[in-house]
């Protein structure tokens, strides 16, 4: 990441900067193009070209479509083919409490006031509703900041006629909207705008003069979190947090001080410090977030740290492990190989600039966080939406046991000289299910962050999965797999449009965590009885080479599939092409 | 501070805002002199301006900026 788009932010040196970083960010290969709508309720000019850059920074390369000045209602509410035929990935409508045209007054009944409130929502709701299902994409606004003054002081916090208290109440509202409409997304503004300081995130000379609903010093911080959301949407997000130990998850040297004179714990602000972090972490972990130590120590000093009696974080919450005197970014490549994510997927986080700068160095792709002093250690690392949640799957909550039951896995695996062997002994079972609403969200998440075993990394928003499900010409299978150590949940998303006798594979992808148990094959039979059961005579297998799939170059050769050119693999069903796999029974969930 | 080195500064933002480093501004140039000096880039000029010389604007001071002279002008009294 650019130091200048890490926070904190210096405005001044970004808007200096931004036409240079824009040439340099486009540099970079492989980015994805995304369709972006911009409306406002206020000016976005400079709101654009600085979300462009977080949004370069994250890979994505937005293509923007802007709204006419204030005109947001109109423009969603109504058709519009300017923006229909722009076919929008994301519509970021850009609002602030400045947008909300009429508040309760003193002396207004209980009546009244609720239906200002609904009345208030609906014209939102209604157009949110709108957007998503005409353009069927994500769609991304604020809630609302609390005004710059308070008619009753405090008690407009909590009279039901104070604006702040509407401004809670409507927010409320917003926040229930999103948990019912996954497609729908909210931008913290209320909670950007009292870290930036209400009182100087609200200017008012800007709003009379640009009509620049908050201080333009403030727009890296709301793109910033406009970009976090988008890139998580987009299955950008980190996955692992590679830690230090010393000085990192507790103050001092383990190895010079004693496991006894660490401090960690109650007794000294330092020890308070650490162990805050150390709670911040393990909350961040609980979201789905997989934890590494990589530490410079001897590995039973390391241990004796986290077995320390206030540790909040046990070695056991740690997936990978790698305390030794070896560097750290070969550490870092060891422990991506281990945990089977790219090392662009990894963040850092270490007290030791010099340490974070060799890993740098090496490994660009690693992000670092830039730890300073411990009190500001949870801050440094939260600010910087490196794990920002869209949506929090079963799956995201079983992560770290399911890392923990991969590791019963490994050890069963040496007690037996025969994989097949092993495999059976798993006693897997594959769960097949169509694409539906239960489990569109998983799935999504599945397309848009599986990389290595991902045939053609199509990305797909819910939106686009969900028109999938009910295309009664496209068979969209997913697979579960359970096995006697633990359940994996939905590990393999199967696609394939069927045209007459002729079906082409658009999804074939399976998360890394259950390599080398030959559920691809076990999918890929599924997926050919139900192409012939439809009548379909050739299925044709497509490999898109991305810089991280080279593990599935040979898939469709390996399984019999015929190449017709570097892309295209073709497969007669005519035959009984489909193997026999017995290792794994087969449940039918949609049958 | 005198106008010339009010004058300099000011070239200084605008060559950092502009990403151009042969810009030259006198009292007498206007947006019509700048390619890149729309409303947009107006606005984030006025904002460095602020924070380079560390003072606010009034509003109606901004409202009357007919050209770079008038914003020496009102820099100048805002600073002695």
């Amino acid at each position: 990441m650019i130091d200048l788009l890490t926070p904190p932010f210096d405005p001044q040196k970004i808007l200096e900067n931004k036409r240079a970083l824009k040439k340099q960010l486009l540099l970079q290969e492989g980015l994805l193009e995304k369709r972006v709508a911009l409306l406002g309720g206020s000016t976005i000019g400079e709101i654009k070209s600085i979300l462009e850059l977080f949004l370069l920074s994250h890979g994505i390369k937005p293509i923007f479509f802007e709204g006419q000045y204030g005109l947001y209602y109109e423009e969603l509410a109504f058709e519009n083919p300017a923006l229909a035929e722009f076919h929008p990935d994301v519509i970021y409508i850009h609002t602030t409490s400045r947008n909300i045209m009429e508040y309760p007054r003193p002396g207004m009944s209980a009546e009244e006031r609720e239906a200002l409130l609904q009345g208030t929502f609906s014209r939102w709701s209604e157009m949110w509703q709108s957007a998503t299902t005409r353009y069927g994409c994500v769609v991304l606004q604020n809630n609302f900041d609390m005004l710059p003054y308070r008619i009753m002081g405090n008690m407009d916090a909590v009279h039901r006629n104070g604006r702040l208290r509407f401004l809670s109440d409507l927010n409320a509202l917003i926040y229930d909207f999103q948990l019912k409409n996954p497609r729908f997304h909210v931008n913290d503004i209320n909670y950007l705008s009292a870290c930036y300081g209400l009182d100087q995130w609200h200017d008012a000379k800007n709003w009379y003069l640009f009509k620049y609903a908050l201080t333009p010093g403030a727009i890296p911080v709301l793109c910033h979190s406009v970009a976090a959301i988008i890139k998580a949407v987009y299955g950008k997000n980190k996955k692992a947090l590679a830690l230090d130990l010393d000085n990192t998850l507790w103050g001092g040297v383990i190895g010079d001080e004693g496991a006894e004179n660490i401090r960690l714990g109650m007794e000294t602000p330092e020890g308070m410090a650490f162990l805050e972090f150390q709670q911040y972490i393990g909350a961040v972990s609980d979201t789905g977030v997989i934890l590494g130590v990589c530490s410079k120590n001897e590995e039973e000093n390391a241990l004796s740290g986290l077995s320390h009696p206030t540790s909040a974080l046990k070695r056991e919450e740690f997936a990978s492990f790698k305390a030794n005197w070896e560097p750290k970014h070969l550490n870092l490549q060891a422990m991506a190989k281990e945990l089977n994510i790219g090392l662009d997927s990894i963040v850092f986080a270490d007290d030791n600039p010099a340490e974070r700068q060799v890993v740098r160095g090496f490994l660009p792709q690693v992000e670092t966080v830039p730890l300073s002093v411990p009190e500001e250690y949870i801050r440094a690392l939260d600010r910087q939406a490196y794990f920002e949640t869209v949506s929090l799957s079963e799956d995201d909550l079983n992560r770290n046991s399911a890392y923990r039951q991969n590791m019963c896995r490994e050890a069963s695996r040496a007690l037996f000289k025969d994989y097949e062997d092993y495999l059976r002994s798993l006693k897997m079972i594959c769960r097949v299910d169509r694409f539906h609403s239960g489990n569109l969200g998983r799935v999504t998440q599945l397309i848009n962050k599986t990389n290595q075993f991902n045939l053609t990394t199509a990305r797909l928003s819910e939106a686009e999965a969900a028109l999938r499900a009910e295309d009664p010409s496209y068979i969209a299978l997913c697979g579960a797999l359970t096995d006697r150590f633990g359940d994996n949940g939905i590990v393999i998303v199967l696609g394939a449009r069927v045209k007459g006798e002729e079906a082409e594979m658009e999804l074939f992808l399976m998360s890394c965590r259950v390599f080398k148990r030959r559920l691809e094959d076990a999918m890929l039979d599924e997926m050919i009885r139900r192409l012939k059961q439809a009548g379909v005579k050739k299925l044709t297998g497509l490999y898109f080479p991305t810089g991280k799939n080279a593990l599935v170059k040979d898939f469709y050769l390996e399984q019999g599939f015929t190449a017709v050119s570097k892309e295209r693999f073709e497969l007669d069903l005519r035959g009984d092409a489909a193997q026999k796999y017995d290792a794994m029974e087969i449940v039918r969930y949609d049958a | 501070m005198t106008r010339e080195r009010i004058l300099e500064d000011l070239q200084e933002i605008f060559r950092a805002l502009f990403d151009d480093k042969s810009i030259v501004i006198g009292e007498q140039t206007t947006a019509r002199d700048i390619e890149d000096w729309d409303s947009l880039e107006h606005i984030n000029l006025i904002n460095m301006i602020e924070r380079r010389f560390q003072i606010k604007f009034d509003m109606k001071d901004v409202v009357n900026f007919k050209n770079v002279g008038d914003m020496v002008s009102c820099l100048f009294h805002k600073l002695s």
